[in-house]
């Protein structure tokens, strides 16, 4: 909210050739511009930590298979672009600050400047016009910046921070442990278990597919999902699969899938909408992933902002056991048990009490 | 023990309290069939009225809805809802919290209404309506962990119930580093309970057996049977059988009041 205001108001300042044009707001301005300077002297301090993290301490879900070269560059620029606005911010504000005291042209008195003001000592010596010169490159770079790497967002892991508030807004609120229902798969059993049963018409909305193989099968909140992430990795770092070495990662499925998305995307964008090509999902998502995952709701729960990758494993192995046939033969196995004797073991169902005659 | 089943209660025209919902595991399984009894055990001492499903009971179709299979879900679904229903069912315990998540989370949108809970709950509101005592000899100073079932906790968010009935038992009980929301799966979930896992640098079960150990307990508590046959073989794979127990919070209970 504070950094959004103070955006505004550069904004406005910048259309109306105006300076500072909140500060008629009084001790609330000083207010303003105080806690953003804090603000931005800790996301600086944050950025610097977390280059290190990244860079020199390699912490492991920093470093992993799935993040290669492109991922890795993209988390170092935003830290990067971040440490820079603030840097401008911070030195724009120093320079207003000195300019103030000193009754310098239409810098008015206004705001309080905490962190700032700790340059006074090193702009002293400098003239009037130079910190003017300062002042006006740091607000031109801050605005410019901030406008340049909104352009970037879209091509970015950093989209999450457009996408993270909608995406927690639209969170599931059902049990974890809920998957969801096949509406299309009820029509087909009612039907087999009675064939003079009268079911309403298929909605239009109604998949004809069984689970997913690729995007389009996929419903919107797990794309969002696949936009929101920004690869922090605790999905992965919390998967049963993954910390015992495992190939499933629950931060890949969700990096595969938009991934795949942008594929589909640039597709069809050169090529029409009805563009088909060869590839899949299942182009980026090996089975072996998939058939690793416990379902234990680990990495739903990890997640800030309410990112479920267990939802697409789920709707990907529904299409490879209901489309395609293709289980672990253990699996399958299983399934034939339940379906001739109601258990996944091979046991009689007439022994299904015995436990009560011992 | 007689137990009597819904079919007995149909013929004689009286109604149960609740159903008991065994589940496959506490039905076949030899390990998990000493967890069922002592479930049973309980609700007999407590004289809770209860009746199980006996050869009408079959599988909810939890794995096969996990490993994918919407139709064999669906299937076995509506025809134990064909059951249930018959018998006009309104409420069901059960000692897994698979059977317990389906039950009470997935039937409903295929027409079965239920009101489902797992045995800790049960347990608990039984000692909180005073049926239930434990003099809390049995386990006096014993150190006990309980291992969070992934479909009882993060799944439908209970994490007290099996908690506050450990905690009648006088024991010390301490808790993993990664515990509730945090906690670490048992490896069997997502039917992996049925197939081998996939390559890797060690098993699930290993992993978070390692981590109970580190407490050096004298129990592994735990309140599902699929995790019960993981933390067994965790706890056989250190060779700790003889002085480390895994134990359903139903046998604890059974046991510290000598029923």
């Amino acid at each position: 909210m504070i950094i959004n205001v103070e955006v505004m108001e550069i904004l406005i300042d910048g259309l109306l050739g105006t300076h500072r044009v909140f500060s008629s707001i009084g001790p609330l301005y000083d207010m303003l511009i105080g806690s953003f300077e804090i603000l931005a002297i800790l996301v600086l301090l944050a950025c610097v930590v977390f280059l290190i993290r990244r860079n020199i301490i390699k912490i492991r879900r920093f470093t992993m298979r799935e993040l290669t070269s492109w991922p890795r560059t993209d988390a170092n620029l935003i830290l990067i672009t971040e440490i820079l606005l603030m840097s401008a911010f911070l030195l724009m504000n120093g320079a207003d600050y000195v300019l103030q005291g000193r009754g310098v042209g239409h810098y008015v008195q206004a705001g309080a400047f905490p962190i700032s003001s700790m340059f006074s000592g090193i702009f002293a010596g400098f003239s009037d016009h130079s910190l003017e010169l300062i002042e006006r490159i740091c607000w031109w770079f801050h605005i410019i910046g901030i406008l340049a790497f909104l352009n970037y967002l879209p091509y970015s892991k950093h989209f999450h921070i457009l996408l993270a508030f909608p995406n927690t807004y639209y969170s599931n609120l059902e049990n974890k442990g809920k998957f969801t229902d096949m509406e299309n798969v009820s029509r087909e059993v009612k039907l087999m278990m009675d064939p003079a049963v009268v079911l309403p018409e298929p909605s239009a909305s109604m998949p004809q597919k069984f689970g997913a193989k690729d995007i389009q099968d996929l419903s919107w909140k797990q794309l969002m999902d696949a936009y929101s992430c920004t690869e922090c990795g605790r999905c992965t770092a919390e998967c049963p699969a993954n910390q015992t070495g495992k190939l499933l990662s629950p931060r890949k499925i969700m990096m595969d899938t938009r991934d795949r998305l942008e594929e589909v995307g640039k597709g069809i964008d050169k090529n029409g909408a009805d563009h088909k090509d060869e590839k899949s999902l299942f182009s980026y998502i090996t089975e072996e992933e998939l058939w690793a995952c416990t379902s234990c709701n680990a990495c739903v729960n990890a997640c800030p902002v309410n990112i479920d990758p267990l939802s697409i494993i789920i709707d990907m192995r529904r299409y490879l056991v209901m489309e395609e046939s293709k289980v672990p033969s253990e699996l399958a196995g299983m399934f034939t048990r339940i379906e001739n004797n109601g258990a996944p073991w091979q046991f009689a169902q007439a022994d299904r009490a015995k436990w009560t005659e011992m | 023990m007689q137990i009597r089943t819904m079919s007995d209660y149909a013929a004689r025209g009286e109604t149960p309290e609740i159903l008991f919902w065994v589940g496959c595991a506490g039905s076949f399984d030899e390990r998990a069939q000493k967890i069922t009894r002592a479930v049973a055990k309980i609700l007999h001492h407590c004289e809770v009225k209860f009746a199980v499903l006996g050869t009408e009971e079959s599988c909810t179709g939890d794995p096969a809805k996990r490993a994918g299979n919407e139709f064999l879900f669906q299937m076995q679904a509506m025809t134990n809802i064909q059951v249930l229903d018959g018998y006009g069912i309104k409420k069901i315990v059960t000692a897994c919290p698979h059977c317990f998540n389906t039950l009470k989370n997935e039937y409903p949108d295929l027409g079965g209404h239920y009101e489902v809970v797992h045995h800790s709950q049960l347990i608990q509101s039984l000692f909180d309506e005073g049926k239930l005592k434990v003099s809390g000899g049995t386990f006096a100073g014993k150190k006990i962990t309980f291992h969070d079932p992934c479909y009882l906790g993060r799944g439908n968010d209970v994490y007290e119930a099996p908690r506050s009935v450990i905690e009648k038992l006088d024991g010390a009980f301490s808790e993993m580093k990664r515990s509730r929301a945090k906690g670490f799966c048992c490896g069997a979930g997502g039917a992996q309970m049925f197939k081998e896992p996939e390559k890797g640098s060690k098993d699930v079960n290993v992993d978070r057996t390692e981590e109970a150990l580190e407490l050096k307990p004298d129990i592994i508590a735990v309140g599902c049977p699929f995790c019960m046959t993981m933390m067994s073989d965790g706890v056989k794979n250190f060779n700790k059988e003889d002085t480390v127990k895994v134990l359903d919070i139903a046998e604890l209970i059974a046991q510290a009041g000598e029923l």
